[in-house]
Order: C-alpha cells, then sequence, then structure tokens
C-alpha cells in the first residue's frame, strides 16, 4: 500500500533534546524572533516598573507619614502659628472629609440608583434613554474644576442663598452644601454604571416569575431586583466615595479657603453646613510648599490618613466582590 | 418508495453452522450502497502521521482511550462517530491544540514523518499541521490580509504586499475561491458568505503549505451548495496534503472518504476502508451506528 | 387605562407614578448639564467677544494680562478683556500629548502581559496595582511630585550650565514640564489599563484558536489578532485618558511650575525641564479672583474650552470607533 513514489518535503529540524525521553518542547525556541522577544522583555520591564511605583508610593508615604503623624493632629484643630509645631493638627480637615463624603455619596446614591433603574427597567421614549447614557457619560468626561465653576454660579444665585452665608446681600457660596452638591456630580457616573450593570445580570425570567405574581415593576425593583443587585451597587458607592474624597478641585473652589469650620447661624448641625470648612485635600494642598501654609510635615501626615481611607475603601472593594462571588452572586 | 412508507423490514434471523443464530441486519432504506462516493481510489498513499497507542483526558474524564491509525498523504481520512466520542479531541491532539486545555493531559505517541511531534516547537508543528474549525473563522482583516498574514508571520522580515501575492492567489485558487474574489480582495472577510469564509479558511490554512490538513466539522455550518463545493475541494486536496476530516455526517464520510475511523465512548471501535466500514463492518456497534440504530 | 386600586389593597406605588418620578430625575440630570454648558458659554462669553479668535493666539504674559483683568474689575468701570491663551493651550498640548502617547504605551504592554502573558502570580499583583494607581487622590501623586521628583530634577537632572543657559528667562528649578509628564502618565495609565484588558478579553476566541492553529506564535496573535480587534477598547480608553490629562487641574497645578510659561522645544531638549502652565491649573491658580468680573469671564472661557476639548476628544473617539466597525471589530 505504501509507495515511496513522492518524498515528503525536507522538515525542518526539530528543537534540540531528541535524546532525552519526550519532555515536550514548548513554544519559545525558534519561533519567536527577536523582536517579540524584545517585546515581552518591555513586557515584564514595565509591569515591574508599575509594581515598583506603587509600592514607592505606599512606603515613602508611610514612612513619612508614621514619621510626623501624631495622634493629637487627629483631633486638634488647626491654628495659626509660626512653626510646624505650633499649627495644631488637621482635625477640622478630617472631620470635613467624613462630611463630604457622607454628603456627596447620600445625593449620588439615590439619584444615580434612581437613573440605572429608569434606564435598565423603564427607558421610554428610546431617545431619552440615548440622551440620558451621553449625559451621564457627559458628566464623567467633565473635569472637576468645570463643576466648580458651575457650581460657584448655581450657589451664588439668591435663590440658593439659605445654602452659604449671605453677607450683605451677596451669597457667599461657598458651603459643604455647595460642595457636596456637585461632588456628587462626580460619583454619580460610578454609581449609575455599577447599578447598571448588578441590574442588566439579573436574568429576565426573575422579573417575569414576579411580575406573574401581580407584582408592580417598582415594587418588583424595590423588593427583589436592588436587594439582589445590592453588591454592585455597594461597589459604585464605594468607587463613587473613593473618587468624593479624593476630589481637591471642588473643594478649593467651593468650600472656601480656610482651615477651620466656619459655621453659619445657630442651628447645629445646619450651621456647620452652611458654613465653609476644609478636607484633607484641601489640606493637603494649602500645607504643600505651593500651598499657602507650606508645612510639608503636616501635609504628608494628612496625605497618608487620606490614602489610609482610600485605601480602605478599595480593600472594602475587593471584600464585596470576593464574597458576592462566592455567593454565586457576582455575574463575572 | 413502498418499504419508505411501510417501515423498516423485519430482521430475519439465520441460522449458522454451530446452531448458533446471528442477525442480519438490513441496509437502510437508501443505505449507502446506492449512495453516491465522489471519490474515487487513492493514486498512491504516503504514511505521513502514526497515532500510536494515544489516550488523552481531560482532568479525569477519559476523552480518547488508546487509539492507533495512520494519517496518509494521497488519502482522506474521516473520524465518524456520535457527540462526545473523543473523534475532537483526537483531531486537536495531532496539532497539540489541547495543550491550550490545562487540564489535558496526554500519554502515547504521535509521529509526525517518524518525529514525534511532543520534540517539535508547538508552532512549527502547527505550519505542518494546520487545522480549519467548525465555525468559519476569518479574521477582521481583508480577504487578502488574512492569507497573508498567514505568510507574514512565519518569517522575520516584513514581507512586502508584491512579493506576497503570488502565494495568496495560488493558495486561493487551491481552494477554489479566487475565481471569486479576485476583484475585491481587498474587501472585509467578513462580508463573504459562510461557505466563501469557510473556504477561505481553507486557503488560509493551505498558504501555510502543510503536510497534514485537520476538518473539524467543516460544513456543519454551511448549506448544501456549499457543502459540495468543500467536499470536492477536499478530494482535489488529499494528493497535497493529508487530510483528516472529522464529521457528524455519515453520508458526507461515504462521499468523500478514503478510510474511516469510527470512535466510540473515546475508542477507536473499527477502521477500515470507507467502502468496506460502511458496508460490510466488522464490528456490532459500527453496524448499529452505521444504520442509524442510534447516533 | 390604569386600574385604581383601593388604597388598602393596592400597590404602594403605581406603575406609572413611579416611571414618571423616576422619568422626571432623569430629565432634571439632564437638565442639569445643559444648565452647564449653557451657563459656562454664557459666562464666558464677554472674554471671547473682546478677544475673537486672538484668544486663542500668542502674545505677551498671561500673568500680566490675568492681573489686569483682575484689577480692572475692582474699579467696576472699563473692563479689560484682554488675553491671549496660546501660551496655555502650548502647556496643555505639550502636557497631553507627552502624558497620553507615554500613557498608551505603557497601557498596552501591561494590559497584553496581563492578559496573556503574566504568569498567575504576576497577575494577582499587577493588578490590584493598578486599581490602586488608579485611585490614588491627584492632590497626593501632586504632594509626592513637588516633594520627591521636582526637588530630584531641579538638583539631580538638570546642570548648573542648563540652567546658566537659560537664566535670563526662567529658572529651571525642576517644576517642569516632565515632572507634569511623568506624574500625569502614572496617572492615567492605569485607567487606560483596565479599559484595555476588558478589550482584549472580549476578542473572539475562535480567532485566538485559529490564529494559533496556522502555526502563527502567542506573541504575534496577541498583537496581531487580539490587539487589533480591540481597537475600538484602545481607543476608548485613549479619549477618556486624554479628556482626565485635559482637566487634570490640582496636581499640574502643583508640579509644573507657577509661572505661565510655554517651554518652548527650540531651546533643544533642555524645554523638558522648562515650566509650564496649561490651562486647568491656571482656574485653580486664579480661583481667588473670581469675584472680579472680567475675570470670571475669562475664567469660564478657560473652563469653556476644557469642555470643548472634552466634548471633541469623545466625538472623535466615536467617530473612529464607528470607522472601525467597517472590518468587524467588535464596537
Amino acid at each position: 500500500m505504501e509507495s515511496s513514489v513522492a518524498m515528503p518535503p525536507p522538515s525542518p529540524s526539530p528543537a534540540p533534546a531528541a535524546q532525552k525521553p519526550p519532555t515536550g518542547a514548548v513554544e519559545g525556541s525558534a519561533t519567536w524572533q527577536l523582536s517579540d522577544r524584545i517585546g515581552l522583555a518591555f513586557c515584564w520591564g514595565l509591569g515591574l516598573l508599575f509594581c515598583a511605583i506603587a509600592v514607592a508610593i505606599v512606603v515613602y508615604l508611610l514612612i513619612q507619614g508614621l514619621t510626623y503623624l501624631k495622634p493629637s493632629m487627629l483631633v486638634t484643630p488647626a491654628e495659626a502659628g509660626f512653626s510646624q509645631s505650633q499649627t495644631g493638627g488637621f482635625s477640622d480637615a478630617l472631620i470635613g472629609t467624613l462630611i463630604v463624603g457622607t454628603m456627596g455619596i447620600a445625593i449620588a446614591l439615590p439619584v444615580g440608583v434612581g437613573i440605572a433603574v429608569w434606564l435598565v427597567e423603564y427607558g421610554r421614549p428610546a431617545g431619552l434613554a440615548r440622551i440620558t447614557e451621553s449625559t451621564i457619560e457627559a458628566i464623567a468626561g467633565i473635569p472637576s474644576i468645570v463643576l466648580a465653576l458651575f457650581g460657584t454660579v448655581i450657589f451664588s444665585s439668591t435663590a440658593l442663598g439659605f445654602l452659604s452665608r449671605t453677607t450683605e446681600g451677596i451669597v457667599f457660596g461657598r458651603s459643604f452644601f455647595a460642595a457636596a452638591t456637585m461632588l456628587s456630580l462626580v460619583a454619580l457616573p460610578l454609581v449609575v454604571a455599577s447599578t447598571r450593570e448588578g441590574l442588566s445580570a439579573i436574568p429576565q425570567h426573575v422579573r417575569e416569575a414576579s411580575y406573574a405574581v401581580g407584582k408592580t415593576k417598582i415594587a418588583t425593583v424595590r423588593r427583589i431586583l436592588l436587594p439582589t443587585a445590592r453588591p454592585q451597587v455597594a461597589t459604585g458607592a464605594m468607587l463613587g466615595l473613593g473618587r468624593i474624597i479624593g476630589d481637591t478641585a471642588i473643594i478649593v473652589v467651593l468650600l472656601g479657603a480656610t482651615q477651620n469650620f466656619a459655621p453659619v447661624g445657630s442651628t447645629f448641625p445646619l450651621n456647620y453646613l452652611r458654613g465653609a470648612g476644609t478636607t484633607l485635600t484641601n489640606f493637603v494642598y494649602e500645607a504643600s510648599p505651593t500651598g499657602n501654609l507650606n508645612q510639608p510635615q503636616k501635609a504628608y501626615a494628612a496625605a497618608f490618613v487620606l490614602l489610609l481611607m482610600v485605601l480602605a475603601l478599595n480593600a472594602a472593594v475587593d471584600v464585596v466582590h470576593r464574597r458576592a462571588r462566592k455567593a454565586g452572586t457576582w455575574s463575572h | 418508495m413502498e418499504s419508505l412508507i411501510a417501515g423498516p423490514p423485519p430482521i430475519r434471523r439465520l441460522p449458522l453452522e454451530d446452531g448458533a443464530v446471528a442477525t442480519e441486519v438490513p441496509p437502510s432504506p437508501g443505505g449507502f450502497t446506492s449512495a453516491k462516493r465522489s471519490i474515487s481510489a487513492p493514486q498512491f498513499s504516503i504514511r505521513r502521521m502514526e497515532i500510536n497507542r494515544l489516550s488523552v483526558s481531560y482532568a479525569t474524564r477519559e476523552a480518547v482511550k488508546s487509539v492507533s491509525m495512520p494519517v496518509r498523504q494521497g488519502e482522506v481520512l474521516s473520524l465518524i462517530g456520535p457527540s462526545g466520542c473523543g473523534k475532537t479531541t483526537l483531531l486537536r491532539s495531532l496539532n497539540r491544540l489541547t495543550e491550550l486545555t490545562r487540564t489535558a493531559t496526554l500519554s502515547g505517541r504521535i509521529l509526525l514523518d517518524d518525529v514525534d511531534i511532543r520534540l517539535i516547537e508547538p508552532t512549527l508543528l502547527r505550519r505542518r499541521v494546520t487545522m480549519v474549525f467548525q465555525q468559519p473563522n476569518p479574521f477582521p482583516m481583508s480577504v487578502f490580509d488574512n492569507i497573508a498574514y498567514v505568510l507574514r508571520e512565519q518569517g522575520s522580515r516584513r514581507q512586502r504586499k508584491k512579493s506576497l501575492e503570488p502565494k495568496v492567489h495560488s493558495a486561493l485558487e487551491r481552494a477554489g475561491l479566487f475565481e471569486e474574489v479576485k476583484d475585491n480582495l481587498d474587501h472585509p472577510a467578513l462580508r463573504l458568505s459562510g461557505g466563501q469564509q469557510q473556504r477561505l479558511c481553507i486557503a488560509r490554512a493551505l498558504a501555510a503549505e502543510p503536510e497534514v490538513l485537520l476538518l473539524d466539522e467543516p460544513c456543519s455550518a454551511l448549506d448544501p451548495q456549499s457543502t459540495q463545493v468543500i467536499e470536492d475541494l477536499i478530494v482535489k486536496l488529499r494528493d497535497d496534503v493529508a487530510v483528516v476530516i472529522v464529521t457528524h455526517n455519515l453520508q458526507q464520510a461515504y462521499r468523500i472518504a478514503d478510510h474511516v475511523g469510527f470512535m466510540y465512548l473515546g475508542e477507536l471501535v473499527e477502521y477500515s476502508g470507507a467502502t468496506a466500514l460502511f458496508n460490510s463492518p466488522r464490528e456490532q456497534r459500527t453496524r448499529e451506528y452505521v444504520s442509524g440504530a442510534f447516533g | 387605562m390604569e386600574e385604581e386600586y383601593l388604597p388598602e389593597y393596592g400597590p404602594k406605588w403605581s406603575d406609572q407614578r413611579a416611571e414618571r418620578m423616576l422619568g422626571a430625575l432623569v430629565c432634571f440630570v439632564v437638565g442639569l448639564l445643559l444648565a452647564l454648558i449653557v451657563t459656562v458659554f454664557v459666562k464666558a462669553w464677554p472674554s471671547f467677544a473682546h478677544n475673537g479668535l486672538a484668544w486663542f493666539g500668542a502674545g505677551g504674559s498671561v500673568e500680566e494680562q490675568l492681573n489686569q483683568i483682575y484689577l480692572s474689575g475692582l474699579e467696576g468701570a472699563n473692563y479689560v478683556y484682554t488675553f491671549h491663551a496660546w501660551t496655555l493651550i502650548w502647556s496643555t498640548l505639550l502636557i497631553t500629548g507627552g502624558a497620553v502617547l507615554l500613557a498608551l504605551v505603557s497601557a498596552l504592554f501591561v494590559s497584553v502581559f496581563i492578559v496573556e502573558f503574566a504568569p498567575v502570580w504576576m497577575r494577582d499583583i499587577l493588578q490590584p496595582v493598578v486599581r490602586f494607581l488608579a485611585s490614588v487622590p491627584s492632590v497626593i501623586y501632586g504632594l509626592l511630585g513637588v516633594l520627591v521628583i521636582v526637588p530630584f530634577i531641579g538638583n539631580h537632572l538638570v546642570t548648573e550650565p542648563q540652567k546658566a543657559s537659560v537664566a535670563g528667562v526662567i529658572s529651571l528649578s525642576g517644576y517642569s514640564l516632565l515632572a507634569g509628564v511623568l506624574i500625569l502618565t502614572v496617572m492615567i495609565a492605569p485607567l487606560m489599563v483596565s479599559i484595555f484588558s476588558d478589550g482584549l478579553r472580549a476578542v473572539r476566541p475562535g480567532w485566538l484558536e485559529g490564529s494559533l492553529a496556522l502555526g502563527v506564535n502567542r506573541w504575534r496573535t496577541t498583537w496581531k489578532i487580539a490587539v487589533r480587534s480591540a481597537r475600538p477598547a484602545i481607543v476608548a480608553g485613549t479619549v477618556l485618558a486624554v479628556a482626565r490629562a485635559i482637566g487634570e487641574a490640582v496636581m499640574l497645578g502643583m508640579v509644573s511650575g507657577s509661572v505661565a510659561f510655554a517651554p518652548n522645544p527650540a531651546d533643544g531638549l533642555i524645554f523638558i525641564y522648562e515650566p509650564s502652565r496649561p490651562l486647568a491649573p491656571t482656574i485653580v491658580k486664579n480661583i481667588d479672583s473670581l469675584g472680579s468680573a472680567p475675570s470670571n469671564a475669562t475664567l469660564f472661557a478657560i473652563a469653556a474650552v476644557l469642555l470643548l476639548s472634552a466634548a471633541f476628544f469623545s466625538m472623535a473617539g466615536w467617530v473612529a470607533r464607528r470607522a472601525m466597525r467597517k472590518y468587524g471589530a467588535t464596537a
């Protein structure tokens, strides 16, 4: 049956190690050109570089932060003084961060979830849905400094004068309310995107099962869909919160150029919220050599605290992911 | 015609010499003996690959159990069998594509021109043993670039389009596609029809000038006309490359195969010439499968 | 016709009501964006009107012009609007262009690495690292820049002769284009990496398998097939990164220098050591002058330019992705 009429074309020589028992030649010896190998080396180099940068940032801030951070700083407000040891701490800034974070998310979360629910569950007319999606994307792309400028216009209007200090008929327009409102816009796209993902991942038959027992759409959303999408909503909220507490431009513009609270009026807590104040980001900005205070040590300390907060939020997002994946409620 | 309406004829029992009784399975209506084979006897036959007691397991599940058979140039080898019998796994182990799955383990040997394929670098092996898949998968490029891609990524120097043109054209001609696309070589390949896309994939596989061509159910996603065209093409190719085709379609195997391997639950139940296997199979299971008792 | 439920038996909120309320919310947010765009352009109009196209041109020192504008506003009468923003625009182009270029290359290689070539342990380290880098607040990048990178450049990279060569015009103290570009790259690359990685993972596996089965090695397969088919994701990531880079005000304000200077490539390689001031930091630096009307208009004019650029790049990205659909790359 076998003929030797046509000889097979000469085959390329096999990779070395023909004496050993076959161990499986792997890719990489003969078919990767030099340029391919250089490329892979480049990949490794860049990957390691990014890791090195991240480690450097963490380690450097850790060292400097632990050097200069004293617990008293966390509870002492800033004071005027001549040297860094006399100028108190940044408790106002710390509390300020917590305040804007809470307020910002308190606005962004319901609004974001509402928009996401509308986009996924309703979405009529289709033109409005498309416009809404584009709007959310656009908001995500607007630099926060522009949002801050817009905030000055809104909150300086007399209609919203009650949200900040008014002196001699001129609305100051800088307060926690102003800052938090514009900050919520920063967090909004994240909340919307994450919630949409969570809702879209729920299969249609779950909704149909609920409608089939006579529940309205909104009841289904409230009682079934949103609770199921809780991990994604939480993730979106935490990512948004991270963005909010890390933002500086809006704070610098809309929270007033002070390092302490400047309450307006006498009803607590509204008087604080209507007044100016500061946050950790603002504090770091002012305390850095390019700012007004020029207290690098305090700046390191505050930056360290801020970084810890951001890392804690990141870790929380990771925990939520992991728990949801284990419980099987995460889509990917 | 009446037999079709009335149902299959009754099974007759024939007495054998020892007193044992054998059953003769009658040929199915419109059985293979009446079908037309598109393929004539092979002109020559050179043993290119040898599969030697190959076993493939995915984690704990054995997909292929100790299979041995030769692959010859000048012939079309067809692997048939019901779903999940291991024929695709066997095909994919011929060009070490099973290694892309982490849980796959192999034992036994496969030889290409008397060299164990595990000693050959996988990429080089896959240039000598190329594969066409069930779903046509032309790359998101023009028709020309799809074939030029194969030629370009094997050399080190960037070759200009002019120097590649003759090879691209010849690959398209071998696949029988050149006439249809020669004016549209720069159009996106994804705009071709399903049958054209699959022929483009075959042209791509041929551009590498392989020694063995593997086809994994290439016509299952295509309409009958395209299937016909591709079957004719496969028959024409067998002199240049050894062809191994996995197919679900028994009639197709009958039409175009020289040798047929019937696999069931990972085992090679029977391997023999096509006419022999279809018309007078030796094994009971083969007989049952071929007559449609299961599948 | 909606059924009317008896209050005790019906659902608390009817679907119609809920849809209307949510729809109102959506319309409010859309309206808010429109209000923002309109407000910015309306407030910016005086500055554009008085300068015409020369607004974008060169001429004079930006610092002096801003000062003049501010002072004239305090007087209340003859407002001065003269402003030539080319210095700022050129700085923006340089910094954004440089950072996006570096980040694009790095992000491509890193994302290819993460998706295809990194061993599992490396991937488990690199992914959190990328997420971390993306979440560090810009003010911290600015602080580290001012306290670490700037002195390094000023004291170790720039040599005395180099400083002397431009001593008459500007001082090379480390607050420079280079510092801004490097830090901005680190800030925007993680964004691109995550978007690119998603795009690479979404490639049709049939293509990858098909390419490998034709005897093309993994490196070429990844670059020629996966990266090519992920081009829409690459465009999307780049557009996002450009928008981020253009709008970065705080970090660049801290690191690029306090003088509105336009680095001059004609100076030779030294130009990377020269300070620069792009558009966005200018707003932050001059935020105290918002009270003065012409200053207000000028700052809003800068904001308007920022908005327009972000919109322009978004549009360009959208157009590019549509063009790519022709060859079957998933958009």
